[in-house]
């Protein structure tokens, strides 16, 4: 049969589909949340404050009928010492989330259907990072930090970072990077000068050469993601990427019974290995 | 640092032809800003840095934070310290201290000049600061032995109220770094190569320092003073050394010129040639690489930066920059011999005139031509050992695809722009006498007809046993492939001319309108649609979920498949109007301002782009690893895929706007010059 057959029998098919037994609800029926986000975030073991910040955003309602499933994941490692390093941290979500929130979250909600942003996501992001940069920048202090962004939309995740915060793509084929740390270790990693263990114990691990509220002009790494039903992202500071090994994230986002479970007992995973740095991270599980 | 005394002066150093002014220019450079505060220093990871095989006084020193000075502990001129030295100025305030000029009043009424610099300040406990001065001392020993007219003399040192102070020969000229920063045209390179002479002569001496050699570890063009003769001379040598904490004073910033294996612990005499090319480098490219991410010297040749700088000199610098050790230079000798070859006048290696290709490409023929009466603006097809394609010469053409001869034509009454395309043993065309055709391949009789409102210039499309194309009657035509028998239409407000593309249930084309859409494949009803700032004639390639297409407005467009959210665009500097192929996730696509391009297909980020000297309107096809499209110049280019390297070009007589066909290791493509050339994709040399 050819496909154009196929389709049209599918089509003709879902239209007879009635529902037969109607009064019965099944005990078995769940409901799925089709996007679940879970959040935590912990001192750790060794620092007088929290310099990360973190925020999360969810949508399910598009412009037409069907469902759009819509979130924000931000997470920012703020440094430059306790309160400056919270404050840029908090000052560079606040702004980028508001750029994203404005240009792409509003027309979401309030558009006609099929009307769509007016520029690439990619654009978008990146100037939500350059908007936080100038803020940042323009603060009394010499703080600085990472940003790291990611906008779920149905299927599609689009990131944007600066730095050193992570973000995972985890589904039945396994557990993939999706990000590069824009860090000295990372780029010896690179080039084969150590390995990733040596960069692990690096004395200078924390080099980071690009981050927010640095320099004048930034650069931001943009990537593309498609998302697999049942596949999550994990969003995360390297207070729990350094002492938590990959493998061991993969198995308790896996075999937790909720994202926000999971979230929990990472935390405790990694405070577990002394906790010396803050620990942040967001988990996003695509269910549609 | 000293400011400048403004662009002439430095300028003089340059040319060291003219003397100096009556200013002159008097400045010792100093390491940059102080480190700032003490969680900063500690957040910095000093304190852990990896011990390198010398101690140096620097790191220890740097591991200290500063402490606040009042403008009472400074020296003040005409202040006398140890019966003979007479500050005269204060030059500069570094961090480890301040840098005098001052005069050794021993020789009477000599006037020895010489640079007076404070080493060390108040340390935090006494443990340390024996620890720090006895190091301080061995290096300033080790110093004072060298003899060398590129290394400033040590005099002497001696200490004076809580302060150390080294007495060493005052270099009168300027930095690198600062005439750099002055000048804004490229420092000749013929001054360069010298002053990189220069500099492999004293790393020579410095390595064969026995009885342990001497390594720099602190080269850069601020370290490196240009005097007046035009002779370099080292300065800040180890002991002024400081780890750069970077501009803010957190966990950011590297030291760009340090090589790779200094982050291993690892400071050995090949470190500094590292330091050498990195510093060469930034001086020929003026691009500064601490600015840049860390190791990436390696993504642009320096000829991106700087059109001047020769092969010959690159590869010099490159092997310098060899990221492995034992891949640079072994020694400054063996690399001053390389830069000395430079200077020669009658230097002509036979890779020297390599980088222009079209000095060793060949005249290459044929395999054959057909002419027809007007230019062949299409693409053709392959189909069963015939080529079919259309002519503006109202006739649509099969050739053998071997010999080219003429099977048969079929003749419209318009000229026939699009290209062919196949289906079930026949040939589906659209003419500018707004015609849809359907014709047999074997005889060329016709099966049936399409008429629409407007020329056809959209090539059609087949899916699904239904045929899509566009006419400039704005509408989208979805037809029976067997029968003509038209399904639906849609309505674009616009000339359509790019060609639909199919995907799942989707079909997706733009308009010239400046839409992109998508509608459902079956009805024809609208999914999407996504807004571009002009005409959009270039045709829609689909892969991995996400849409590629050109647009008027000079950008190439990622959108996401399912919802037509742009994801990302690239801007060139002309029209769009080739249509994207994408292949192993690059993405390969032609613009009006003359480039081909191959772009990362997730993230729109350049890989490679190629200047052909003509809109390149015509889209690419890839073969076996080589990318081929013709240009507005009236070749047809053979491009490696990965490097966008030039393999052959193939020169018609007219503007190429269709794309190549290619079967059987041949490529025919044809052109405005009237021709359809029949071209081996591996010419044989």
């Amino acid at each position: 049969m050819s496909i154009w057959k196929r389709l049209f029998d599918r089509r003709r098919r879902r239209q007879k589909a009635a529902p037969v037994r109607k009064a019965r609800i099944s005990r078995e029926y769940k409901r799925v949340d089709p996007l679940q986000i879970g959040q935590a975030t912990d001192i750790g073991k060794a620092r007088q404050a929290n310099e990360d910040t973190f925020l999360t955003l969810k949508s399910l309602i598009g412009a037409e009928s069907e469902p759009l499933p819509v979130g924000l994941l931000i997470v920012a490692d703020g440094m430059g010492g306790h309160v400056k390093g919270k404050e840029a941290s908090s000052l560079a979500t606040r702004v980028a989330g508001g750029v994203i929130v404005r240009d792409v979250l509003l027309p979401v909600l309030t558009g006609q259907a099929s009307r769509v942003p007016n520029r690439p996501i990619h654009e978008i992001l990146t100037e939500a990072a350059m908007s936080a940069n100038q803020a940042v920048s323009e603060m009394e202090s010499n703080a600085g930090t990472t940003l790291t962004s990611v906008l779920v939309l149905g299927h599609s995740a689009y990131v944007a970072h600066v730095g050193d915060t992570r973000v995972y793509y985890l589904d039945d084929n396994g557990l993939q990077q999706i990000t590069q740390d824009h860090s000295l270790v990372n780029r010896l990693v690179e080039l084969g000068q150590i390995s990733v263990q040596e960069a692990h114990e690096h004395p200078q691990r924390n080099f980071l050469y690009r981050a927010v509220g640095q320099e004048h002009e930034l650069k931001v790494d943009t990537h593309f993601q498609r998302l697999k039903a049942g596949s999550h992202l994990i969003l995360c500071s390297d207070g729990l990427w350094n002492p938590v090994p990959e493998e061991e994230m993969a198995d308790v986002v896996r075999n937790s019974s909720s994202p926000q479970e999971a979230c929990n007992r990472l935390i405790d995973r990694a405070n577990e290995r002394g906790g010396e740095d803050n620990i942040t991270l967001l988990l996003a599980r695509v269910d549609h | 640092m000293s400011p400048s005394n403004g662009r002439k002066s430095l300028l003089h150093r340059l040319s060291s032809t003219e003397p100096p002014g009556e200013e002159s220019e008097e400045q010792v450079a100093e390491p940059s800003e102080p480190t700032e505060g003490e969680s900063l220093s500690a957040k910095v990871g000093l304190e852990a840095q990896p011990a390198a095989e010398e101690d140096s006084v620097a790191d220890a020193l740097a591991a200290m934070p500063e402490t606040a000075r009042s403008d009472e502990e400074f020296l003040s001129p005409g202040d006398i310290l140890e019966d003979r030295y007479e500050i005269l100025k204060f030059l500069s305030k570094g961090g480890m201290g301040a840098v005098y000029l001052a005069r050794d009043n021993r020789f009477g009424d000599a006037r020895k000049l010489v640079a007076m610099k404070e080493m060390i300040s108040a340390f935090r406990d006494s443990v340390t600061s024996r620890i720090t001065l006895e190091t301080f001392e061995r290096e300033a020993n080790i110093l004072a032995g060298l003899n060398h007219p590129a290394i400033p003399k040590v005099f002497d040192y001696f200490h004076h109220d809580r302060r150390v102070f080294l007495i060493i020969e005052y270099v009168e000229g300027s930095d690198l770094e600062s005439i750099l920063a002055e000048i804004d045209f490229p420092l000749p390179q013929e001054k360069v190569v010298k002053w990189g002479i220069q500099i492999c002569d004293v790393l020579s001496y410095l390595h064969s320092h026995q009885p342990s050699p001497i390594v720099f570890r602190d080269m850069k063009p601020s370290n490196i003073m240009l005097r007046d003769d035009g002779r370099v001379v080292l300065i800040d040598f180890g002991i002024a050394k400081k780890f750069q904490a970077g501009k803010r004073g957190t966990m950011i910033g590297t030291e760009g010129y340090s090589p790779p294996e200094q982050y291993r612990g690892m400071a050995e005499p090949r470190g500094d040639i590292y330091a050498l090319g990195a510093t060469l480098h930034h001086l020929l490219t003026r691009r500064d690489p601490r600015k840049e991410p860390p190791f990436t010297f390696d993504d642009h040749p320096m000829s991106d930066f700087n059109p001047t700088v020769t092969p010959q000199l690159e590869a010099t610098v490159s092997k310098a920059l060899a990221y492995e050790i034992d891949d640079r230079y072994a020694s400054a000798d063996e690399m001053k011999l390389d830069l000395m070859r430079l200077l020669e006048p009658s230097d002509r290696r036979p890779g020297a005139l390599a980088s222009s290709p079209l000095a060793s490409i060949e005249e290459m023929s044929p395999v054959w031509s057909f002419e027809c009466e007007d230019e062949i603006r299409g693409t053709p097809v392959i189909f069963e050992n015939a080529v079919y394609f259309g002519s503006y010469d109202y006739n649509l053409y099969a050739l053998d695809a071997e010999t080219g001869k003429e099977h048969w034509r079929y003749a419209t009454e318009g000229g026939i722009v699009s290209s062919p395309c196949v289906w079930n043993e026949t040939i589906f065309f659209g003419s500018e006498d707004q015609i849809l055709y359907a014709v047999y391949s074997r005889t060329g009789r016709i099966v049936w007809t399409c008429p629409t409102d407007g020329r056809i210039r959209s090539s059609p499309e087949q899916e699904y046993d239904h045929i899509f194309f566009g006419s400039d009657d704005h509408q989208l035509y979805a037809v029976s492939a067997k029968s003509g028998q038209e399904l639906w239409r849609f309505d674009g407000r616009a000339p359509i001319r790019s060609s639909p593309a199919v995907s799942g249930e989707l079909i997706i084309f733009g308009s010239d309108d400046g839409n992109v859409y998508a509608l459902d494949v079956q009805t024809g009803e609208l999914r999407w649609q996504c807004a571009t700032g002009s005409a959009v004639q270039s045709s829609p390639a689909v892969a991995e979920d996400m849409v590629y297409v050109g647009s008027g407005d000079s950008s190439l467009y990622a959108l996401d498949l399912a919802n037509g959210w742009a994801v990302w665009r690239y801007r060139t500097k002309g029209q769009v109007i080739s249509s994207p192929l994408v292949s192993d996730s690059l993405v390969y696509f032609g613009s009006n301002d003359h480039h081909l391009y191959a772009l990362d297909g997730s993230r729109g980020a350049l890989v490679w782009k190629y200047a052909t000297e003509g809109s390149v309107v015509s889209s690419p096809k890839l073969c076996e690893g080589a990318i081929y499209a013709g240009s507005a110049d009236g070749h047809l280019y053979s491009l490696d895929a990965k490097t966008g390297d030039l393999l052959w070009r193939f020169s018609t007589g007219g503007i190429i706007t269709g794309s190549p066909a290619i079967s059987n290791g041949v490529i025919f493509v044809g052109s405005a010059d009237r021709v359809m050339y029949a071209v081996a994709a591996n010419p044989s040399k």
